[in-house]
């Protein structure tokens, strides 16, 4: 019996182990083609390590293409859209988790019935309108779609439904204006689901093409997946080795964050689940 | 004393001043766009033109008629229908192994548990390009490798009759990790008491238990995985557009990709309206399910 469990553990093991090596293997291979010489990466044969280390890619990688200009653009884009997703839906979801007016129900359907439209579904109008009003081929372009996020205010409605009476009575008592209460008591209370939102939307965000694809078509303003994709056509598929470093270098800042805080992570982007 | 927000004017400025913002915001980027893409996808509308005319179902019509629309529904509801239960069946797989080794070595499960949910938490465009290159036709590591067993490659991403599947194969490379997880929380939750009372009810084999417990009580999570994996793969996008933009010959066009394609590559808004709106209902069903789903898990509990 105990050699049986034994040999079940192993086998169990051995196949559990396999699988992760094949999930892992794209990482292995952009990591070992982003430092292998270009004379090796086309060389027959199947060598995972270089012979020797090429930093070189990486060098070419940030001169050849603005990659830095792109990393700085994601961080703006995903700064900007977080900043207001948090400005905007922090104050509704307060207002809709602890005060009583007429529209409560009406404006909370609305939330509800946001959660159903995926974002595609409104890419057309919104490129029209930010045709008409001349904003396309900006950072703005990037941001403004992304602002309002009925997830963010669904989130923190119930988080601060949670938020004990006593503590916001007691600050009415002090003569806190409600705007007051919103940031000051109530959503520095709502720390963990602010955090895993702002996974959750930085994720989102840093990894889309869909909408820069759309909206801009300088490459200045690129985000880092859209500008994988210049430097990838202008490279005209010649030269793998800055291609793969710069493919390390744009996926390295989530992998980085997952790697340093794994349950936040995981709870952020799995909560997407929520949301169609 | 009351320390209740007082009623009356201000009481209902402060409201207009907390959700005014997000209500406004809501309205102008969620659903007046849905009724906008609603009506244009009635019209033949351009982007650029001055005007447009009505040509009711016309749209509509074409995309369940004409070769390319059909394409591109017929190629997502075969994506879906690979890597739904693909994904689900091998991130099933993959819980219970490390569930069952998280009993033993929380070390290996923890390790096994991020390198397989290391492909959510990269950035798919860049590991859509490191892809193409292990699927290159010469030089790929994939044909490299079959060629040393002695087996003979494929054109993975310019075969018309292999397209498809292999988008569907880094689709499921890219879920598994998602639905691991799920799972693993779902696994979690089981109560260890019933394992025992399975087993004095004589359910000794693993596979018993499987059945008796582990299935039944999974299957709140099973539901939630369905749908959130047949959603989420119903949007593919990001791999279409990197690697094949849908081709060859339409081969692996994709609802959200002809939406792209036909509505700002050749400027179709009105086409492309039609194909959101259908891409929509699709997304509709499956999320009002999910929430039919979400409210069966609260039931359960």
């Amino acid at each position: 019996m105990n050699a049986r469990r034994a040999a079940g553990r192993t086998l169990t093991t051995i196949l559990l182990l396999l699988g992760a090596g094949l999930v892992l293997l794209p990482f292995v291979w952009m990591l070992s083609l982003s430092l292998k010489p270009a004379d090796e990466i086309f060389a027959p044969g199947i060598d995972l390590l270089p012979s020797r280390i090429e930093w070189r890619n990486y060098v070419k990688a940030f001169e050849e293409v603005t990659l830095l200009q792109f990393l700085l653009n994601g961080v703006i884009v995903c700064g900007g859209i977080l900043f207001f997703q948090i400005l905007i839906a922090v104050p509704c979801a307060y207002a809709l988790a602890r005060r009583q007016f007429w529209a409560k129900g009406l404006i909370f359907g609305l939330v509800l019935a946001g959660l159903l439209v995926p974002y595609h579904v409104t890419a057309i109008p919104i490129f029209l309108g930010l045709a008409e009003v001349n904003l396309l081929n900006t950072y703005w372009a990037l941001i403004i779609p992304f602002v309002i996020s009925v997830f963010g205010i669904f989130l923190f409605r119930q988080f601060f439904a949670t938020v004990p009476n006593d503590l916001i009575d007691a600050a009415r008592v002090d003569g806190l204006s409600e705007t007051a209460i919103v940031w000051r008591i109530a959503f520095p209370n709502a720390w963990p689901a602010v955090s895993a939102f702002a996974v959750f939307s930085v994720v989102a965000h840093w990894n889309d093409l869909f909408w820069p694809l759309i909206a801009i078509s300088d490459p200045a303003l690129a985000t880092p997946p859209r500008g994988i994709l210049y430097f990838r056509d202008e490279e005209a598929g010649s030269d793998f080795g800055p291609l793969m470093a710069a493919a390390t270098v744009v996926t390295a800042p989530l992998v980085l964050g997952f790697l340093l805080a794994q349950r936040r992570f995981i709870q952020g982007v799995t909560m997407s689940g929520l949301k169609g | 004393m009351t320390a209740r927000p007082p009623a009356g004017p201000r009481a209902a400025l402060t409201d207009a001043w907390l959700v005014g913002p997000a209500t406004a915001a809501m309205l102008a980027l969620i659903f007046v766009p849905v009724l906008i893409v609603a009506v244009l996808s009635f019209t033949d509308y351009q982007f650029g033109a001055r005007g447009f005319a009505w040509i009711g179902l016309d749209n509509y019509v074409t995309l369940f008629t004409d070769r390319i629309g059909q394409r591109a529904v017929i190629n997502t509801l075969v994506y879906v229908a690979i890597v739904m239960p693909a994904s689900m069946i091998l991130a099933l797989l993959v819980a219970l192994g490390i569930h069952a080794v998280a009993a033993w070595s929380g070390a290996l499960a923890g390790f096994l548990r991020t390198a397989y949910f290391l492909p959510v938490a990269a950035t798919l465009v860049a590991m859509a390009t490191v892809w193409q290159m292990l699927l290159h036709p010469n030089l790929g590591l994939v044909n490299q490798s079959l060629a040393l067993a002695g087996l003979g490659g494929h054109a993975w991403l310019s075969d018309r009759g292999l397209v498809l599947y292999t988008l569907a194969a880094i689709g499921i490379w890219e879920t598994v990790g998602y639905n691991m997880v799920l799972f693993l929380a779902g696994l979690a939750a089981i109560p260890r008491h019933l394992y025992d009372a399975a087993e004095v009810d004589g359910a000794r084999a693993g596979w018993e238990r499987f059945w008796t417990v582990t299935w039944p009580m999974l299957g709140p999570t099973t539901l939630f995985v369905v749908v959130i994996t047949a959603t989420r793969a119903f949007r593919v996008f990001e791999t279409v557009a990197t690697l094949t933009r849908g081709g060859p010959g339409f081969a692996s066009d994709t609802l959200v990709y002809a939406m792209y394609r036909e509505g700002f590559v050749y400027f179709k808004a009105g086409y492309s309206s039609a194909i959101t709106m259908v891409f929509f209902a699709f997304v509709l069903v499956l999320t009002l399910t999910q929430v039919r789903v979400l409210e069966r898990r609260v039931h359960y509990r």
